[in-house]
């Protein structure tokens, strides 16, 4: 025997691997001409695996008090021998992962994935979103450069304009009724235990459930197909597909190496909790959009504070979202409004991105 | 009278009493605080008022009986009435200028006030019969007078330009005397007015740091030097040793005047020594001569330490923004900085060799701290070849993927 | 067996068949060298950085609180060096009684760095002449606040400077 095969039978007598990994093996994906979607979610779990690892080794130097946070990331960036190229790998990539999240999340929407039986993956998928957004958010604070705190000050701020529980959850966030030493040690106590622990576990469900349920196909497809089968419509996952997601993979981790190496994240100036806040100061891109439609939300409507109406109507619009598949007529061509508001919600949020970038 | 009638007026005479007893204290107002301008007094206004806050009444000023509405003016109470402006000076020192009186209520105030005032130009004018000229009432206000250290007096150094720009803006009002009206409107281009109404900086210098308050006079020609000596001490020493010194005096050059003006003083630039367009040496120097050379020399070392520490500055900044370490440098280039600021002061020694010694070591500095720059850039392009190497491997991995792909498949 | 027809002799075929195979197998293993090379070289230049990673640096200290500012062999008595303390310059001096002390040497004035002059054995501004003590205690000219005073601890050869 070959030592190859005598240490897969070692395996294998004592996890069951064969049997484990038996229903992989016939794992399919259907191929289309809009297959090329199908790389998005496999994407998107590369670049949360590059993040833990970057994290972890930023946690084995990075100091999570207001006094040193700065210093440490400096630190990093210019004693720790390639602490750069992790430090900047580790913010571009959190920026290209939700960026993926998104494209992913919209690509479901509009191949219309999400059908029966498949609304739970589509709900721990929308949660999962919002849990990225939430790392986003505690982990851009890390740094405690002018920037984060700012930024931190004002998304905390708009948390707390919810009517009733508004001003609790800003304390709960802030660790206090301002953004201190304190809100730093909370957000990172978020960013590095709690919302890992969440993501990992709804991550296990939502991609188990794939398993189960196997790949989707568009809705439109699928009736031709059941009217005239044929074989090489499905390619294997083992090897095939998986060894273009490698490819992907590869890809994804070039376009990291440029971009840490090419343009290096940067630090700003130290946060001075006295100082006024700088001019013209706008949140991260994914949360610009957010940012921009309450700016030109009028002051007042109907005698209502309007950013208690816009974060309201936000929060309105997760709820929506979370629970699309349930909302959708049963009827024939009830994904009509469905696609009409992806539509909407897609423009709505590039319009706005833009808007915040270019406009006062 | 009769008992109820006795009785109906006692009791006025009772409901009338806690009003006797409020007015006590000022009747004036209740008449004054409801009449027209000039002889309009608010309550507000007074409230306001230092000497009201202390416990005197108009009448300390006025005379007169406050307590009674009958005796507030009478002559016979020692009313003065409207007080005429020859006599306000007397009168504000008839307290101000009395220390064992004025102990009572504030030990650390002046009290040479009034013994100023007749050296001032407004008081020699004043004793001439000039009613024009400023009196205490025409800086401290009238009936609202608040001490300096309120930001709201008109004599708080924050607003004594103002005060004083009130007669010398006023271009018809100043026609009698034939001086200039321009000194507000220079003064705030100034770099003194900056420091104090932008920075914040209350120690910078307003109208009456340099010409004094109570015996304001502007310094004379010889002597303006000495005030502006006052804190530009290092500049003061050097200018005295040079040979500008005796220059200035025997031309009757009013010192520091000469090139920096007296009132519109702006930020000075490298531009203002040598031979260029903005330069102060050529109103006097002529082309070729000794000085001339030297304010070349001296603008040129200035000029090439400026440009070289901004060099370094910007090659650090790309370094650190790459994210190499570059903040130990980062700190000396300050002190080159430094350097240069003191070299702009050892201008005015007017010798091209004291300006290099500041300059010399700057240089250094500046020359030093550029090399860590071109050092941490060099650094960096190691790291983009490191990154090209890991872009090779990756790329002959994805050509054998793709290969493998299309083999199995095939 | 027809020669008009366009089928090739068996023996050819069979040839032809051996020799694809052998192309393949030698292709295959070509790809498997290609293959397990590119990835091999590519897991090499990620895992390298990772491990120079960690391995931490000679210098842990951040130097915000504290920094080592000189040996005790450095400074004579009566004078003083400028140091980096965070991103900023501070002072340490060593008085003509072999006392050291150590503040900022910003002046709270207009920011430019102080010195310390031997003849006055005190702290002084070039840019407006300000002059503070030895205690960092504004005491005369234009500055309106005093330096900002740091601790001085003699550790062994070494003379640490911490923030109060």
């Amino acid at each position: 025997m070959s030592p190859a095969v005598r240490v897969q039978t070692w395996i294998d007598e004592r996890f069951g691997w064969a049997e484990m990994i038996a229903p992989l093996q016939h794992k399919t994906v259907p191929r289309h001409r809009l297959s090329y979607w199908y790389f998005l979610g496999g994407i998107t779990l590369f670049l949360f695996l590059i993040q833990i690892a970057t994290g972890i080794l930023l946690l084995l130097y990075y100091r999570p008090s207001a006094n040193e946070a700065f210093e440490s990331v400096q630190y990093i960036t210019t004693q720790v021998k390639f602490g750069w190229l992790v430090r900047s790998i580790h913010s571009w990539s959190a920026n290209l992962m939700i960026f993926t999240a998104f494209a992913h999340m919209f690509s479901v929407l509009f191949l219309r994935a999400y059908r029966k039986p498949r609304e739970l993956t589509w709900v721990t998928g929308v949660v999962l979103l919002f849990l990225a957004l939430g790392f986003g958010f505690s982990g851009y604070l890390l740094p405690w450069n002018t920037l984060a705190f700012f930024a931190t000050k004002v998304g905390s701020e708009v948390a707390g304009q919810v009517p009733i529980i508004g001003p609790w959850i800003m304390v709960f966030l802030r660790g206090g009724p301002d953004v201190t030493g304190a809100t730093l040690t909370r957000f990172f106590g978020f960013h590095v235990a709690v919302l890992p622990g969440l993501a990992t576990l709804l991550l296990g469900v939502h991609v188990a459930l794939v398993q189960r349920f196997g790949i989707s196909v568009p809705p439109g497809l699928e009736q031709q197909w059941s009217s005239l089968p044929q074989p090489q419509r499905e390619m294997r996952f083992f090897p095939n597909f998986f060894l273009r997601e490698l490819m992907a993979w590869y890809v994804a981790l070039a376009v990291l190496g440029l971009l840490a190496a090419l343009f290096p994240w940067g630090l700003g100036t130290k946060a001075d909790p006295f100082a006024s806040a700088p001019a013209g100061i706008k949140p991260e891109w994914y949360f610009l959009s957010g940012f921009q439609a309450l700016k030109l939300i009028p002051p007042k409507i109907f005698s209502i504070d309007g950013e208690v109406l816009g974060v309201l109507g936000f929060g309105a619009a997760g709820l929506v979202w979370l629970l699309l598949p349930f909302l959708e007529p049963k009827r024939e061509g009830g994904g009509r409004p469905t696609f009409a508001i992806g539509v909407f919600a897609l423009t709505f949020i590039t319009a706005m991105t833009i808007y915040g970038y270019f406009g006062k | 009278m009769n008992r109820p009638a006795m009785a109906l007026v006692s009791l006025l005479f009772l409901l009338a009493l806690p009003l006797a007893w409020g007015a006590a204290g000022n009747t004036c107002l209740d008449c004054h605080s409801a009449m027209d301008a000039p002889l309009r007094v608010t309550d507000e206004e007074f409230a306001a008022n230092i000497h009201a806050q202390k416990g005197l009444t108009c009448a300390s000023c006025h005379g007169g009986d406050p307590s009674s509405p009958d005796d507030a003016m009478s002559k016979k109470a020692g009313f003065r009435g409207h007080i005429d402006r020859k006599q306000i000076p007397q009168l504000c020192g008839s307290c101000h200028s009395d220390a064992a009186y004025m102990r009572q209520f504030n030990p650390s105030l002046r009290t040479d006030q009034f013994s100023q005032y007749p050296t001032s130009v407004h008081g020699q004018r004043l004793a001439k019969g000039d009613t024009k000229v400023a009196v205490c009432t025409d800086c401290h206000s009238v009936h609202n007078i608040r001490p300096a250290s309120d930001t709201r007096s008109t004599v708080n150094p924050l607003n004594i330009a103002a005060t004083c720009s009130r007669c010398h803006a006023d271009p018809n009002y100043m026609k009698p005397y034939g001086i200039s009206t321009a000194q507000f409107a220079d003064y705030s281009k100034s770099v003194h007015h900056d420091a104090m109404a932008v920075r914040g900086d209350l120690s910078a210098p307003t109208c009456t740091t340099c010409h004094g308050n109570h015996g304001a006079a502007p310094p004379g020609v010889a002597t303006v030097k000495n005030v502006c000596s006052t804190c530009h001490v290092y500049q003061w020493e050097l200018f005295n040793a040079g040979p500008h010194k005796t220059a200035f005096e025997s031309a009757g050059l009013p010192g520091c005047v000469t090139c920096h003006s007296n009132h519109a003083i702006t930020h000075p630039t490298d531009e203002m020594v040598g031979t260029g367009q903005q330069s102060v040496c050529t109103n006097c120097h002529t082309q070729g001569d000794a000085g001339l050379q030297s304010a070349a020399a001296i603008h040129t070392e200035l000029g090439e330490l400026e440009s070289r520490i901004a060099r370094s500055k910007e090659i650090l900044d790309r370094a650190a923004v790459s994210g190499m370490e570059v903040s130990q440098a980062q700190v000396d280039l300050t002190q080159a900085s430094d350097a240069l600021t003191k070299a702009r002061v050892s201008v005015h020694s007017f010798r091209a060799g004291s300006v290099t010694k500041e300059i010399t070591p700057g240089q250094v500095t500046a020359d030093k701290t550029y090399q860590v720059g071109v050092q941490a850039l060099h650094e960096r392009n190691q790291r983009r070849l490191g990154l090209s190497f890991s872009l090779l491997a990756i790329g002959a991995t994805l050509v054998a993927l793709r290969l493998v792909i299309t083999h199995i498949e095939s | 067996m027809s020669f008009t027809t366009a089928e090739k002799p068996v023996l050819t075929r069979v040839c032809e068949v051996q020799e694809s195979t052998a192309k393949n197998t030698s292709r295959r293993s070509l790809l498997k060298i290609l293959l397990g090379g590119g990835i091999l070289a590519s897991l090499g230049s990620f895992l390298y950085p990772v491990l120079r990673y960690l391995v931490p640096p000679a210098e842990t200290n951040l130097g915000v609180d504290s920094v080592i500012a000189a040996t005790i062999h450095e400074l004579k008595p009566n004078s003083s060096k400028i140091f980096r303390f965070g991103s900023r310059p501070a002072l340490l001096i060593r008085t003509a009684d072999g006392e050291y002390r150590a503040m900022s040497a910003t002046c709270t004035h207009l920011s430019c760095t102080v010195q310390y002059r031997k003849d006055a054995q005190q702290v002084w501004c070039a840019c407006h002449n300000g002059m503070y003590d030895l205690n960092g205690r504004n005491v005369s000219g234009p500055p309106p606040r005093p330096l900002e005073k740091y601790q001085v601890h003699i550790q062994g050869e070494e003379i640490q400077v911490q923030r109060a």
